[in-house]
């Protein structure tokens, strides 16, 4: 029996790679990444993954999902390294023992994006907590991404300090989609309602109608992102040596500098800052 | 695949990151639907050709099947092939086997139970003749599956427009990984909830090309077979 | 064609109170017949009679509810010793030569054999010419001969024909009653039903005549047509008997 089910794997494996001719040589020397939907859209890995493959020899496959999701997909140990921007969730997951450590790696923005109209008129303070006041004030329709994502957890946040309560079961124009980034936007410009986004994703969206930037640069939209490395102690399978290479790369004065590097349209959207202080 | 440049640019310009989408798409839903025609054609004509209590049950049952919902096997294979699940060490998760897995689960219910209508509708005019030739239950299967063939082609192909046109399960189970696991319908719910709509648009005109073409090719086909009816 | 079996152990067919029900009808009632080698044997009878019946029981095809069938003094012979053409033959969805080859490779023929045997075969029945042609375009007549082809390709002692001219006309009859004549002569032993008199009179060394799922009256061709002994029998001959 045990030769059978060799067989079977073998067969597989054989399909597989039958399939993908690149398979069976990245096999041995590939990770899965788990990160966010916002750092794939915004093209970083695009740019970012043959650096590192060219320096270290290393294969990455990056399943985007949101935090949420990118984090209950390293629990199973379906991934080897998370790449995510919450530090509650974060570091629950390394106290949870699933994760070694946070390596905070670099950071970029949020920003408050609405209709050129701008009803609520947030336009004039780029104080973020009084903008969502005010948005609170008047009832202006407002999307929120509602997917356990780390723009989710960060907007929770933000209404928090604001000292605003929201219930999306009452009110009616706090709509919570609970999709990713790209599909909030589209409803957000359909409906003329506020949203809350990373500007990489608001740069690279094409469906932007007469939306604008409202509000930015205020400190309280930082957006940090952390590496960390699956715990091989308790999920056996995970590429540690692998995994923890890439995090070196990333975190490296080579790495940092492709980071910064990256640029969408001209603007360069991520700032590196490992080593800098844990946000 | 980010930036501005329209889907026909990318087509006709020959960009690689393009045709290893479509490459992925077509290996794995024709991987997948050969699979499927190769277990689920005989499974089709076992059923229809042998009679015993429950045979109906079955029958029924592998009639709903055809209408499985593709996100729950998609989420029933993640769960088997996760790390953390029975089959987790062969390390198949986020690979094209995967999808290819997925959807042959998809298409076998489709092609068993229309190759089981096929079949038993021209067993009804065999019979008679076959039994007084003494073909045992092994020849008739196959007897019957050769003589169907043109409309077991239809139905092989049906499973493949099943299987071309998929996303949910092959997304759970793939992860949507761009230069590994990214087919066209992947790659269009992606653009999409970009907003790259224009993009996703002509991907999306390709794929219904496609699908054009394999239902053109099975009308030839059943054109071709007509020779041989009465 | 082959010579005439040294043993055929097919034959005498004896049906001893055969009773045959389908779908709760008595199609045959309480049959009792010897069928012996030797030139052949026609089934006659208006419809309904049961002449398909006694053939697809005396080929085996169907179980008898009462009575006893014999073959050759045997309960059980293999069926590959028998063959039956159908009133409507089911033309298989491939050439007529791959139909003639598929018949060929149930009788367990070896491959190397099958090109010869296939052209002997379509010689005798003179379709030689339509080989490659779809078998479901035959005509009636050309079904016919195909369907007597593949029946003896399996080389049988026996031969049923189930009305095989019902449906065909004058000079399709004649070649399928040729065919016959010819089968016949070199030592198959045919069985034929059939509801033209006239051509029980060109066939036949017996006639059997059936009514009403019973036997009538059996004997050799002349004298059962020309004196027939029971009443049913001398009105079914004059056409006063139709069911």
């Amino acid at each position: 029996m045990r030769f059978q089910v060799k067989m079977a794997r073998a067969c597989l494996l054989l399909l597989g790679s039958a399939i993908s001719a690149t398979a069976l040589a990245a096999e041995e020397r590939s990770i899965v990444v788990a990160s966010t939907t916002s750092t794939q859209d915004s093209g970083l890995f695009g740019y970012l993954l043959p650096r590192v493959q060219a320096s270290t020899g290393i294969v990455v496959k990056v399943v985007a999902l949101g935090t949420g999701q990118a984090l209950d997909t390293a629990r199973r140990g379906d991934a080897d390294v998370v790449f995510v921007h919450d530090v509650d969730a974060e570091e629950r997951f390394v106290a949870e023992g699933h994760g070694l450590a946070r390596h905070p790696v670099m950071y970029n923005d949020f920003v408050l994006v609405g209709p050129a109209a701008d009803p609520a008129g947030v336009r004039r303070s780029p104080d973020i907590l009084r903008a969502l006041q005010a948005i609170r004030q008047g009832m202006f329709p407002f999307v929120s991404r509602g997917d356990r994502s780390g723009t989710h957890q960060a907007e929770l946040r933000l209404w928090k300090a604001a000292g605003v309560e929201v219930d999306p079961a009452v009110d009616r124009w706090y709509r919570s989609v609970g999709q990713g980034m790209g599909p909030a936007l589209n409803i957000a410009v359909a409906s003329d309602a506020y949203v809350l986004t990373d500007r990489a994703t608001w740069i690279s969206f094409r469906n932007k109608g007469s939306f604008t930037v409202l509000v930015e640069g205020d400190p309280r939209l930082f957006n940090q992102y952390s590496l960390i490395l699956v715990n091989p102690q308790k999920h056996p399978d995970t590429k540690a040596a692998l995994g923890q290479q890439f995090i070196d790369y990333l975190l490296s004065p080579a790495g940092q500098k492709d980071i910064a590097a990256y640029q969408l349209e001209g603007q360069q959207l991520f700032h590196p800052n490992a080593g800098s202080p844990a946000h | 695949m980010t930036g501005e440049e329209s889907a026909l640019g990318l087509v006709f310009g020959g960009d690689p990151a393009l045709f290893a989408i479509v490459r992925l798409s077509l290996s794995v839903s024709l991987g997948a639907t050969v699979l499927a025609a190769l277990l689920g054609a005989p499974l089709g004509a076992l059923l229809a050709l042998s009679r015993f209590p429950g045979r109906q049950a079955i029958v029924v049952a592998l009639n709903a099947l055809m209408g499985l919902p593709p996100v729950v096997i998609g989420l029933a294979v993640y769960l088997l092939l996760s790390r953390s699940g029975p089959l987790g060490s062969w390390g198949l998760l986020f690979t094209p086997t995967a999808m290819v897995i997925t959807q042959t689960m998809l298409v076998l219910p489709i092609i068993a139970a229309l190759t089981r209508q096929i079949v038993e509708d021209l067993w009804l005019e065999y019979r008679d003749e076959l039994a007084a030739m003494g073909v045992g239950p092994l020849r008739r299967v196959r007897t019957l599956l050769w003589d169907a063939r043109f409309s077991l082609v239809t139905a092989v192909l049906a499973g493949f427009g099943r299987a071309a046109a998929e996303v949910g399960s092959i997304l759970i189970v793939g992860g949507n990984i761009e230069g590994f696991t990214r087919t066209m319908t992947t790659a269009i719910a992606l653009e999409t909830s970009k907003g790259n709509l224009p993009l996703a648009m002509g991907l999306g005109m390709i794929l219904l090309c496609i699908v054009l073409a394999v239902n053109v090719a099975a009308w030839g086909v059943r054109q071709f077979g007509t020779r041989f009816e009465h | 064609m082959q010579a005439f079996p040294e043993n055929s152990t097919e034959l005498p067919i004896r049906f001893e109170g055969v009773s045959v029900h389908i779908s709760g009808t008595i199609i045959l009632r309480d049959v009792s017949l010897d069928i012996a080698a030797g030139a052949p044997t026609v089934l006659v009878g208006p419809n309904g009679s049961g002449k398909t019946t006694l053939l697809r029981a005396a080929m085996g095809l169907v179980q008898p509810v009462s009575g006893s069938i014999s073959w050759g003094g045997r309960q059980h012979v293999s069926p590959l010793r028998r063959a039956l053409v159908f009133q409507r033959p089911l033309m298989l969805r491939r050439s007529v030569a791959d139909n003639l080859r598929y018949a060929l490779a149930t009788a367990g023929v070896p491959r190397r054999e099958r090109g010869a045997r296939i052209a002997a075969l379509l010689d005798l029945v003179g379709l030689r010419e339509l080989a490659e042609r779809p078998a479901p375009r035959l005509s009636g007549g050309e079904r016919q001969r195909l369907a007597l082809a593949r029946a003896l390709a399996r080389q049988p002692a026996v031969l049923f024909l189930d009305e095989p001219t019902a449906s065909l006309d004058p000079a399709a009859t004649l070649a399928i009653e040729e065919l016959v004549r010819k089968v016949s002569a070199g030592g198959v032993k045919v069985i034929m039903a059939t509801h033209d008199l006239g051509e029980a009179a060109r066939l036949a060394g017996e006639v059997v005549l059936l009514h009403q799922g019973s036997v009538v009256e059996s004997g050799p061709v002349d004298q059962v047509l020309r004196n027939p002994a029971t009443e049913a029998a001398r009105r079914f001959i004059t056409g006063q008997l139709l069911l």
